[in-house]
């Protein structure tokens, strides 16, 4: 059996939108895939060394399960997005689930490839020591090479 | 039924329960047998995939004591 492949782009910072490419390119590793996942705009943000900044927000975000029902104008006070980030991240904590941190050194441990988008690097002016090593810098030519040859590619 | 080694995923949620299994297996031969234990319930029907696509046999699948508990031998 040809082993599978599968590639991610991964393009959003926010804590609950950080999971989905980490959770899938950790698992299909383990699973013996050969993953690479492409960070490119927030995305990169998954990459830096110090993932504490990375949160959510209640605001424009209506699904978010609340312990009690708050009005927009209450979402947009001064605060509530590192409040919302932190009860999120201690409720994570205590059903089991894995940090950020952890999750990314399990696919580096896998072996999945992290590429983070030069032109979002430049863009957003990054330095490379502000990722973590381990990682390649391409374009989306370099992307699309190994993505034409995967069975699962995901946009994220 | 005997197995060689055994890992307790208690507490932990999707993927950490499989990623961490292959994690025990890898320093195992093959035909040991691994003893699985987890409270995700998402890991039955995900340690039936994970075998599937590994090649790993899953000898059993069973719940203990209110605990998922899986037996699972090595390719």
């Amino acid at each position: 059996m040809a082993t599978k492949k599968m590639a991610i782009i991964a393009t959003k910072g926010a804590l609950d939108m950080a999971y989905p490419p980490l959770i899938l390119a950790s698992t299909a590793a383990a699973i013996g895939w050969e993953v690479q996942v492409f960070f490119t705009f927030y995305g990169l943000q998954l990459l830096r060394k110090d993932l504490s900044g990375i949160a959510i927000s209640p605001l424009a975000n209506p699904a978010m399960p609340m312990p009690v029902p708050m009005p927009v104008v209450v979402s947009v006070m001064p605060g509530m997005q590192a409040m919302a980030t932190s009860m999120m991240k201690a409720k994570m904590k205590k059903k089991g689930v894995a940090s950020l941190e952890e999750l990314r050194s399990l696919c580096q441990e896998a072996e999945v490839k992290f590429i983070a988008c030069q032109m979002t690097v430049d863009l957003f002016e990054f330095s490379k020591d502000d990722f973590i090593d381990g990682i390649e810098y391409g374009g989306a030519a370099t992307f699309l090479k190994f993505a034409g040859e995967t069975d699962v590619c995901l946009f994220i | 039924m005997n197995f060689d080694k055994e890992f307790d995923a208690s507490g932990l949620a999707c993927p950490l329960p499989i990623v961490k299994t292959k994690k025990s297996l890898a320093d195992m031969a093959s035909g040991q047998v691994l003893r699985v234990i987890a409270t995700d319930p998402g890991s039955v029907c995900d340690m039936q995939a994970f075998a599937e696509q590994t090649g790993h046999t899953l000898l059993s699948s069973g719940e203990e004591g209110g605990k998922y508990v899986f037996m699972l031998k090595k390719a």
